[in-house]
C-alpha cells in the first residue's frame, strides 16, 4: 500500500524540512511553515480520501487556515512591528546544519522500524517523515537563536506531531484530539510571543541573553 | 614448506652477511642479493597454495610454555605473503640506488630483510605466542628502519611516536590472545577453530575480544583514530622502507583481522556496521587531510590510510554479508577487500618509490618547492602518473578493478534489503563515491605540482633522473600494475578458499557466486580493449592530421599578463584550498599571514599547516594528562638505593601474602 | 552520435533568442571543430608529452562511454552487469586528464579552473552514484541498458515521485558536470571566472577539436540519461522511440538555454551547497525506491 501521491506529499514535506534547516532568512522561514501547512492539510484529505467525513475536512481546513495564514499571518506581523532583523543567526552554521539534517534521516528511518504502530498505515513513509520532522524542529530549537525562529522551530516541531496524529486519525482519534489540543497550545504560544516578547522587548529577541538570569 | 623456509633464510642470512662486512658495496650486494634470492624462492610454494589450494604446514615442539612452533600456509596467508615477497624483492632493488651514497648499509640490511622475514612469519604463525613474537619482532625491525636517518631531530620524534603506538597496539593483542586462549584452552589456531565451530563463545565475550582486536590490529593497521603514527613514520623512513610499510606492513593488521574474526564465532551484526564505519572515517578523513598536506610523502602516508579504509568497507561488507547470510555480499566484499590489499601494496609501492626519487634528486618533500619535474626526470613522472591514475581507482587500471567489485558489492547490497538493511551498503556507496572523487583532487594535485608546469625552486630545477636500480624497481611496479588489471579474474578466482574460510562457507557456495565479480571484470577488460584502440586511433589521426602542418612552441597563454615568474604557478596548498575550506570545521588548517601592505609591497607570506585533528584533540590531551600522572609519582624515585632495597622487599612480600 | 555537438548549437540559439539576438548558426559547433581539425597546432613550452597525449584519451574515453549508453530505440553495443559504474569511472578518467593537461602548463588560471572542477566533481560524484543506485534498485539491474529498458510506463505510474527525484537530482549533476550556469559559466569574458573552458586555454588545432567534441558528448551522454528517464516508452517502435527521444535531447537543450538566459551564475562558495542538494534529492528517491 504505497499511493505515489502520498509519497509526493512527503517526500515534498522532508524537502521543506530541510529549506528550513538551509535558509538564512525569517522571511523564508515563515513561508517555509505556511506551505507546510497546506502538505499537511492535502495529506490529510488525502489518507482518507475514501472515508470523507466532516470530521476530515475540519481537520483539514483547520489546519489549513491556521497554519498557512492565521501564523504565519500573525508573525509577519510582529516582525514588522518589532522590526525585527531578517537574518536568522544560527549558533550552528547552515552547511553543517544540512549535514546533521541528513544523518537525522536514516537515524529517523531506525526509530520508525522501533516504534510499536498499526500495521496498516497508508505508507511505511509517514512515521519517519514525521519522527523527521520533529527531530528537525528539535534541532532547529537549539541551534538557533532568535526568539522568533524559536517560535518557527516549535511549529516545526508540532507540524511533525501533527503529521503523526493524521497517519493514526481512523485508528486513534482520541490522539487526534490530544493534537488539535497541542495546536492550541501552538497557537497561544505564537501569540504570547508576538504579543509580549517581540512586541515590547526588542533587546530580549535574542533567547541566548536569557542566561544573563544565571548571572 | 621447504622452500619458504629456505627463502626466508637466505633472507635473514643476507641481512647478517651484510652486517658483517665492512665494505659498502659487498654489504648492499649481500644483503639485496639475499632479499632477491630469498624473495622468489619463497614465492615458490606461495604461488602453489594459491593456485593449486593446497595447505602446507610444519610442526615443530617449543620449549615456550602454551606455545607451538605451528607453520601453516593456507591460501589466506599465501595471498598476503605474495604481495610481502613481492615488494620486498622490488624494495630491495630499488635500495641498492636510494643508498648508493649512505654509510650504515649493514644495519639497514639487516633491519630490512628481518623485517621482511618476521611479516613473513605474522602471517603463517599459528600459535598465538608465535604470533606475538613474530609480530613483536615486525615492529621492532621497522622501528629501528624508521629511525634510519636518526641525526635528524624529526626522525628520532617519528620513530618514537611509532614505537608508542605499536606497543600500544600489541597490548591489546596480548590481552586478546590471554583472553581468547583462557576461552579455548588453547592459543593453537587451529584448537581455537575447532572449538568455536561447535561451542559458541558468549556474546558479551566475543564483543569484547572482537574489539581488543579492532584496536590491536587497527592501530598497525591506520584505522582513523588510531592512525597517528603513519603520517608521523613514513616521511621519516628511507623512502623504500615507506613503501615496504605502507604497501604490505600495516596489512598484516588486516590479515590479523580477517584471520582472528573468524575465530570467534559467528559475526554479528554491529560487528559489520563498526567495520563500515571504521572505513568510512578512515577513508574519507584519510583523504580530506591528505588533501590538506603539503609534504609528499605525508600525503601519501595519508592516502594509506585512505586505502585501509577503502579495504576494511570492503570486511565490512563481507562481515554483512556473513552476519546476514547473504553470498553474495560475502563473496563481492571479501573479494574487493583482499584484491584492494594485493593493488594498494603496488601502487603504493610504486608512488613511495617516486616519491624517495624525487627527495633523493631535489632534496626536499615540499611540494610547493617543486614543478616541472616531468622534462627531466621522465621514468619517475611516467610510473608516478600510472600510480596516481591507479590509486585514484580509474580504469583500465588495478585500482579500479578492485573498487569496481566493492561497488557491484554495494549496489547488490542496497538493491537486495529494505531500507533499514540497506543502509550499511548505502554508506560504502557513498563513501566509495566521495573518496573516488576526492582521491582525484589529491592526486591531481600530487603529480601536477610535483611534475607538471615549471620549477618553482632551483633544487627543482638541476634535478638528475634516478639511477637504473631505482628505474627499474619502480618500472616493475608500473607493469605490476597493468598485470593485475589484466590478470584480476584469475586473482580473484585464487581468493575463493580464503574467501570460504573466512566466511565458513563450503568453496562451492562460494565458487557460484564468483561470477557476480568475474563479469563485470570481463566487461571491464572489454572496454579496455575499446578504449585503447580508441586512444591510438585517435593518436594516429592526430599524428596524420598534424604532419606537414605548422607545429609551434610558444609561452603559456597568460591571460594578456606575460610577465609572470614560475613562483605564480597554482600551487599544491592553492589548488586545495576550496576543498579544505568547506570542510574546515574537520582539517582545522591554521594560516600565518604577513599581508601585503602599502603600495610597493616588501613581501608577504602564507603558512599553511594542517594538524591532525584527532593528535590534536585525543592524543596531546592524554599524553599531557599522562605525564603530569607520572610527575606526581616522580618522588618515588628517591636515588636512594635503600629506598629501592625496600622497595623490592615490599614487593615481595606483599606477593607472598597475597599468595599465601 | 554525430548529433552532440548540436546540443551546443540549440542551446547557444535559444539562449540568443531570450537576450534577443539572432545568434551564431545552430551548426557553429560543428564548424568549429571542422575548422579546427584543419589548423597545425602551438604548444606551450612549459608542457610536457602528457599535454599531446590527454586530449587523445580524453575523446577516447567519452567515445567508449558512449559505447555503455543506450539512446533512443538503440540498445548500447556493450551491456554488462556493473557497467553503470564503469560509464562514471570513465568520465572520471576524462576529468583525470583533462585537469592534469591544465596543470601541465603551469598557468596559475588554469590551476585555478582545475582546483574547482576537481571540487565540484567530487561532490556530484556521491549525488551521481545515489542517482544511479535508485535507478538499480528501481529496476533491480546493474546495467545501464538494462535499467533502461526497465524503465517504462508501468514503472512511472507507480513511482513518480521518485523518478522525479532523480531527474531533478540529475539535472542538477548534469549542469555541474557539464560546467553550465549556474555552476559556471562557458561564455564569460575573464578567465578568472571560468572553470573548463580556462582549463583547456592552451589547446589548439586538432587537440581543441578533441576537446571540443568530447565536451559535446559528455553534455549528449549526461543528457541522454535524463531523457532516457523522462521518456519512458519501450517497446514502441525504433522510429517513433528514436524520434521521441531526439526530441527530448532537443527540449533539454532548450531548457538548458533557458536556465542559462534566466539565472546568473552562483556565488563560488555557494556552489557545493547546489550541488549537495542534487545528492539530497537522489537520497530521497532512492529511500523511496527502497521502503
Amino acid at each position: 500500500m504505497n499511493d505515489p501521491w502520498i509519497q509526493t506529499l512527503l517526500v515534498l514535506l522532508i524537502l521543506t524540512d530541510l529549506v528550513m534547516l538551509g535558509s538564512s532568512r525569517v522571511g523564508k522561514c515563515i513561508r517555509v511553515i505556511a506551505a507546510q501547512g497546506v502538505l499537511l492539510a492535502a495529506l490529510i484529505l488525502a489518507l482518507n480520501i475514501n472515508s470523507l467525513n466532516g470530521h476530515v475536512l475540519l481537520l483539514a481546513f483547520a489546519s489549513l487556515f491556521v497554519k498557512t495564514f492565521l501564523f504565519p499571518w500573525i508573525l509577519v506581523r510582529a516582525i514588522r512591528r518589532a522590526d525585527v532583523d531578517q537574518a536568522v543567526d544560527p549558533l550552528i552554521g547552515f552547511g553543517p546544519s544540512l549535514l546533521i539534517g541528513a544523518l537525522l534521516m536514516p537515524l529517523s528511518l531506525w526509530l520508525g522500524t522501533r516504534l510499536p504502530l498499526p500495521d496498516a498505515l497508508a505508507s511505511s513513509l509517514i512515521v519517519p517523515v514525521a519522527l523527521y520532522t520533529m527531530l528537525i524542529g528539535l534541532f532547529l530549537l537549539v541551534s538557533r537563536k532568535k526568539a522568533i525562529t524559536q517560535v518557527l522551530s516549535y511549529l516545526l516541531l508540532e507540524n511533525g506531531i501533527t503529521i503523526f496524529g493524521v497517519a493514526l486519525l481512523v485508528k486513534v482519534p482520541l490522539l487526534v484530539e490530544l493534537g488539535t489540543l497541542l495546536d492550541l497550545l501552538g497557537a497561544v504560544f505564537v501569540m504570547g510571543i508576538a504579543l509580549f516578547n517581540i512586541n515590547q522587548t526588542f533587546e530580549h529577541i535574542d533567547s541566548s541573553k536569557l542566561s544573563f538570569l544565571k548571572e | 614448506m621447504f622452500f619458504f623456509l629456505f627463502g626466508l633464510c637466505c633472507l635473514a642470512f643476507g641481512g647478517v652477511g651484510a652486517l658483517l662486512v665492512s665494505s659498502r658495496r659487498w654489504s648492499g650486494i649481500l644483503g639485496a642479493g639475499g632479499a632477491l634470492v630469498g624473495c622468489p624462492i619463497a614465492l615458490i610454494p606461495v604461488l602453489e597454495v594459491l593456485f593449486r589450494g593446497e595447505k602446507l604446514a610444519f610442526h615443530h615442539g617449543w620449549s615456550v610454555p602454551y606455545g607451538s612452533f605451528f607453520l601453516k600456509i593456507d591460501p589466506l596467508s599465501a595471498f598476503f605473503l605474495l604481495p610481502i615477497l613481492l615488494l620486498t624483492a622490488i624494495a630491495a632493488i630499488y635500495a641498492v640506488g636510494y643508498l648508493e651514497k649512505e654509510e650504515k648499509q649493514g644495519s639497514h640490511w639487516l633491519f630490512f630483510n628481518l623485517l621482511a622475514c618476521s611479516m613473513a612469519f605474522v602471517v603463517v604463525a599459528r600459535n598465538g605466542i608465535l604470533f606475538l613474537v613474530a609480530w613483536e619482532a615486525m615492529a621492532i625491525f621497522s622501528f629501528f628502519l624508521v629511525s634510519f636517518e636518526d641525526e635528524k631531530e624529526e626522525v628520532r620524534k617519528a620513530s618514537w611516536i611509532y614505537l608508542v603506538a605499536t606497543h600500544l597496539g600489541t597490548a591489546f593483542l596480548l590481552v586478546f590472545f590471554l583472553l581468547l586462549g583462557q576461552a579455548a584452552g588453547s592459543l593453537d589456531f587451529d584448537q581455537i577453530a575447532a572449538m568455536s565451530a561447535h561451542k559458541t563463545l558468549p556474546s558479551l565475550l566475543a564483543g569484547t575480544l572482537f574489539l581488543l582486536a579492532i584496536v590491536g590490529f587497527g592501530t598497525k593497521a591506520g584505522f582513523m583514530p588510531l592512525h597517528v603514527w603513519l603520517p608521523e613514520a613514513h616521511p621519516a623512513a628511507p623512502s623504500h622502507v615507506s613503501a615496504v610499510m605502507s604497501g604490505v606492513m600495516i596489512k598484516t593488521g588486516i590479515y590479523g583481522l580477517l584471520r582472528m574474526i573468524p575465530l570467534l564465532g559467528k559475526p554479528e551484526i554491529w560487528w559489520a556496521w563498526l567495520l563500515i564505519g571504521i572505513g568510512l572515517s578512515s577513508g574519507i578523513l584519510g583523504v580530506l587531510f591528505a588533501l590538506a598536506q603539503h609534504d609528499l610523502k605525508r600525503l601519501l602516508a595519508y592516502h594509506s590510510v585512505e586505502n585501509i579504509g577503502i579495504i576494511t568497507l570492503g570486511l565490512g561488507l563481507g562481515f554483512l554479508g556473513v552476519a546476514v547470510g547473504s553470498v553474495p555480499l560475502t563473496v563481492l566484499g571479501f573479494a574487493g577487500g583482499l584484491f584492494h590489499v594485493l593493488n594498494h601494496a603496488l601502487f603504493k609501492g610504486l608512488l613511495f618509490f617516486g616519491a624517495g626519487s624525487v627527495l633523493h634528486a631535489t632534496g626536499t618533500r615540499e611540494m610547493d618547492r617543486l614543478g616541472g619535474l616531468m622534462k627531466a626526470m621522465p621514468w619517475t613522472g611516467a610510473t608516478f602518473l600510472i600510480a596516481s591514475v591507479a590509486i585514484c581507482g580509474l580504469p583500465p587500471l588495478n585500482g579500479f578493478a578492485s573498487e569496481f567489485i566493492l561497488y557491484v558489492g554495494a549496489f547488490k547490497g542496497v538493491g537486495s534489503f529494505g531500507v533499514l538493511q540497506s543502509l550499511p551498503a548505502l554508506a560504502v556507496l557513498l563513501g566509495l563515491a566521495l573518496i573516488g572523487g576526492l582521491a582525484m583532487a589529491c592526486f591531481t594535485k600530487a603529480f601536477g605540482v610535483v611534475f607538471l608546469g615549471e620549477a618553482r625552486t632551483e633544487a627543482a630545477e638541476n634535478v638528475h633522473e634516478a639511477g637504473a636500480f631505482m628505474k627499474i624497481a619502480m618500472v616493475a611496479l608500473s607493469i605490476s600494475c597493468f598485470l593485475a588489471a589484466f590478470l584480476a579474474i584469475p586473482i580473484v578466482k585464487s581468493l575463493i578458499p580464503a574467501i570460504a574460510e573466512i566466511s565458513s562457507l563450503p568453496v562451492e557456495t562460494v565458487a557460484a557466486q564468483l561470477p557476480l565479480a568475474t563479469d563485470p571484470l570481463l566487461g571491464l577488460l572489454l572496454v579496455t580493449g575499446i578504449l585503447t584502440l580508441l586512444f591510438c586511433g585517435l593518436w594516429l589521426l592526430r599524428k596524420n592530421l598534424l604532419s606537414g602542418r605548422s607545429v609551434e612552441l610558444a609561452a603559456t597563454w597568460g591571460c594578456g599578463y606575460q610577465r609572470g615568474s614560475s613562483r605564480m604557478q597554482y600551487s599544491s596548498s592553492s589548488f586545495a584550498r576550496p576543498l579544505t575550506e568547506l570542510f574546515s570545521p574537520l582539517l582545522r588548517t591554521h594560516d600565518e599571514i604577513t599581508p601585503v601592505e602599502g603600495l610597493f609591497p616588501k613581501g608577504a607570506r602564507l603558512k599553511t599547516h594542517t594538524p591532525d585533528l584527532f593528535q590534536e584533540i585525543i592524543y596531546r590531551p592524554a599524553f599531557k594528562a599522562i605525564l603530569w600522572a607520572i610527575a606526581r609519582l616522580r618522588w618515588i624515585q628517591g636515588g636512594n638505593l635503600q629506598l629501592y632495597i625496600l622497595y623490592i622487599a615490599a614487593t615481595l612480600l606483599v606477593l607472598l601474602i597475597w599468595k599465601l | 552520435m554525430l548529433l552532440a555537438p548540436l546540443l551546443l548549437g540549440i542551446i547557444n540559439k535559444t539562449k540568443a533568442f531570450y537576450a534577443g539576438r539572432t545568434g551564431q548558426p545552430l551548426l557553429q559547433a560543428y564548424w568549429d571543430i571542422g575548422k579546427l581539425l584543419g589548423k597545425g597546432a602551438v604548444y606551450s613550452r612549459s608542457t610536457t608529452l602528457l599535454f599531446r597525449l590527454s586530449p587523445s584519451l580524453i575523446l577516447a574515453s567519452m567515445i567508449t562511454a558512449l559505447f555503455l549508453m543506450p539512446s533512443g530505440g538503440l540498445l548500447s553495443p556493450l551491456a554488462f552487469s556493473g557497467d553503470l559504474i564503469l560509464f562514471a569511472y570513465l568520465l572520471g578518467l576524462a576529468r583525470f586528464f583533462t585537469v592534469t593537461a591544465a596543470l601541465d602548463t603551469g598557468s596559475a588560471f588554469e590551476g585555478m579552473g582545475a582546483s574547482r572542477e576537481v571540487l565540484f566533481s567530487a561532490l556530484a560524484e556521491p549525488a551521481l552514484f545515489l542517482s544511479l543506485a535508485a535507478l538499480a534498485g528501481l529496476t533491480h539491474t546493474y546495467s545501464l541498458s538494462a535499467v533502461y529498458f526497465g524503465l517504462n510506463i508501468e514503472v512511472w505510474k507507480t513511482a513518480f515521485p521518485a523518478l522525479l527525484l532523480l531527474v531533478a537530482a540529475l539535472f542538477v549533476v548534469f549542469l555541474a558536470e557539464n560546467s553550465r550556469i549556474p555552476v559556471d559559466d562557458p561564455n564569460t569574458h575573464l578567465e578568472l571566472t571560468m572553470i573548463h573552458e580556462v582549463m583547456v586555454l592552451d589547446h589548439s588545432g586538432p587537440d581543441f577539436a578533441f576537446i571540443q567534441y568530447a565536451a559535446s558528448l559528455k553534455l549528449w551522454l549526461l543528457g541522454s540519461m535524463i531523457v532516457g528517464i523522462l521518456v519512458p516508452l519501450r517497446g514502441a517502435g525504433f522510429w517513433l522511440e528514436e524520434i521521441l527521444f531526439r526530441l527530448g535531447m532537443g527540449l533539454l537543450a532548450v531548457l538548458v538555454g533557458y536556465v542559462e538566459s534566466s539565472r546568473a551564475r552562483l556565488f563560488l562558495p555557494r556552489v557545493p551547497k547546489f550541488i549537495g542538494s542534487a545528492a539530497v534529492l537522489a537520497a530521497l528517491a532512492l529511500l523511496l525506491v527502497l521502503r
